[in-house]
């Protein structure tokens, strides 16, 4: 319970209220701007109204997240469907992004069929390229060997990679691989040793940003939504003026500033999970059928380099 | 020729005594068994995976015992034994059993390995 963010104290003008009030407005789509640490959240609806150039940016690309292609229950019955609906949200965005992050469960069972399903859905992304991190329903029987094979040919150890994008350095981490009873996601040692060498050459000034399945920050570790070496990969960054980590696993959108850092979760395109201790348990979410397009969803991120901001919007699918 | 067939009767005798034992040993040795004490016959024991949670989390059985786990949940989920070497099931989907036979006395502790904040115990008496 400690864990569980009761009070944010920092000087971001964000306590808990705040929070909440960006996450209620989160089913209507949220923008997130962070300013010179200064976390600040409007409706999307005032965006569009009175800022409608402030989305634009030097880099613009869009986080889908939590497919579980092969989910076939009361939740969702078509997750097919509602991909292929995210799809059409992002190929609609004013600014077509340069890329696009998947930030895991691609599937539910980790099945080749289900891979093929979501990689031919992918298709139709009118982007350059897709870049994933696993989840845990992508490495259930076989350590994640399928899902390298398919998504991971460049990258390093059990899929973790990093590339640079007009001046940003991206950094893709797994963290759902030789879990410990008991614990949380794990980056493990070999990965930690793999983040301090790669962003050692970087200048403070290169705007970071980390994407990984499981929240590197302690959402509710109740639920095991949180990552139990995420501190010690965190404290390599402390010395950037701007990280941004982005998230998925906890179907649904939960943002937070803690210094130089903003951690933010991104909605699933499959079937939403309860907020944190509102439920028996983290399962699936059956929700009426006319409310489940406004729990699904994709997350559009503009980087605009020289006014040290960047902007989260969080769209649902209706 | 009296004397025959009182020979043969005999036979008869013999052969359906020897018959009967031979019945009494095929299907009256198990009755006998079933009627000892419990310990010495072949246990079956469920273990329920509901609300990523396993129950019963402490389960305590004889020796040879084979628990089997039904995954209830709408997500999969693993029984790994938490040296990941005694017992590891496949991912169960919603419905899917996993079966593991306990022939050694001692504290089996195990987790899923997709959610390992699901962990659970089987002592084996």
């Amino acid at each position: 319970m400690s864990q569980y963010i009761r009070d944010n104290h920092d000087t971001d003008g964000i306590d808990r209220r705040g929070f909440l009030k960006c996450m209620a407005w989160a089913g209507t789509g949220t923008y997130c701007v962070l300013q010179g640490g200064v976390l600040k959240s409007f409706a999307l609806s005032d965006i569009m109204q009175h800022q409608p150039g402030s989305l634009k940016g030097d880099l613009s690309f869009v986080q889908i997240s939590d497919s579980h292609i092969g989910f076939n229950k009361d939740a969702n019955p078509d997750v097919t469907a509602t991909l292929r609906e995210a799809i059409a949200k992002i190929n609609s965005l004013p600014t077509p992004p340069s890329f696009v992050l998947h930030t895991g469960d691609l599937t539910h069972l980790s099945k080749p069929e289900e891979f093929d399903t979501l990689a031919e859905s992918l298709k139709s992304v009118k982007t350059e390229r897709i870049f994933y991190v696993p989840g845990e329903h992508d490495v259930l029987n076989d350590n994640g060997e399928m899902y390298r094979q398919r998504f991971a040919q460049q990258t390093k150890g059990d899929g973790w990679h990093s590339f640079d994008q007009k001046g940003a350095h991206f950094i893709g981490l797994v963290n759902v691989m030789n879990l410990k009873a008991g614990g949380l996601g794990s980056l493990g040692p070999q990965q930690l040793e793999w983040i301090e060498k790669d962003v050692s050459r970087l200048k403070i000034s290169t705007p970071i940003v980390v994407f990984a399945h499981i929240p590197l920050w302690a959402v509710y570790p109740q639920w095991g939504w949180g990552t139990d070496d995420s501190e010690q990969a965190l404290s390599y960054l402390k010395r950037f003026a701007s990280v941004t980590v982005l998230n998925g696993h906890i179907h649904q959108t939960m943002q937070k500033v803690e210094g130089n850092v903003t951690f933010h979760t991104a909605m699933s395109t499959a079937f939403p999970q309860p907020q944190p201790g509102q439920a028996e348990s983290p399962g699936p979410m059956k929700v009426p059928a006319d409310r489940l397009r406004g729990l699904l969803g994709i997350t559009d991120v503009n980087f605009m380099r020289n006014k040290h901001t960047l902007g989260i919007v969080d769209s649902p699918l209706s | 020729m009296k004397i025959k067939q009182s020979v043969s009767s005999l036979w008869i005798v013999g052969l359906l005594v020897v018959a009967g034992f031979g019945l009494f040993l095929l299907f009256g040795t198990p009755q006998t068994h079933a009627a000892a004490p419990a310990d010495n016959a072949p246990h079956a024991i469920e273990v329920k995976i509901d609300n990523f949670s396993f129950g019963p989390m402490t389960l305590s059985v004889p020796s040879g015992t084979t628990v089997t786990w039904t995954n209830n949940d709408d997500v999969p989920h693993t029984v790994v034994s938490d040296d990941h070497a005694t017992f590891k099931s496949p991912a169960l989907d919603t419905g899917e059993k996993f079966s593991f036979t306990f022939d050694k006395p001692g504290k089996y502790a195990y987790f899923c390995s997709v959610h390992p904040k699901m962990t659970a115990q089987v002592v084996v008496q």
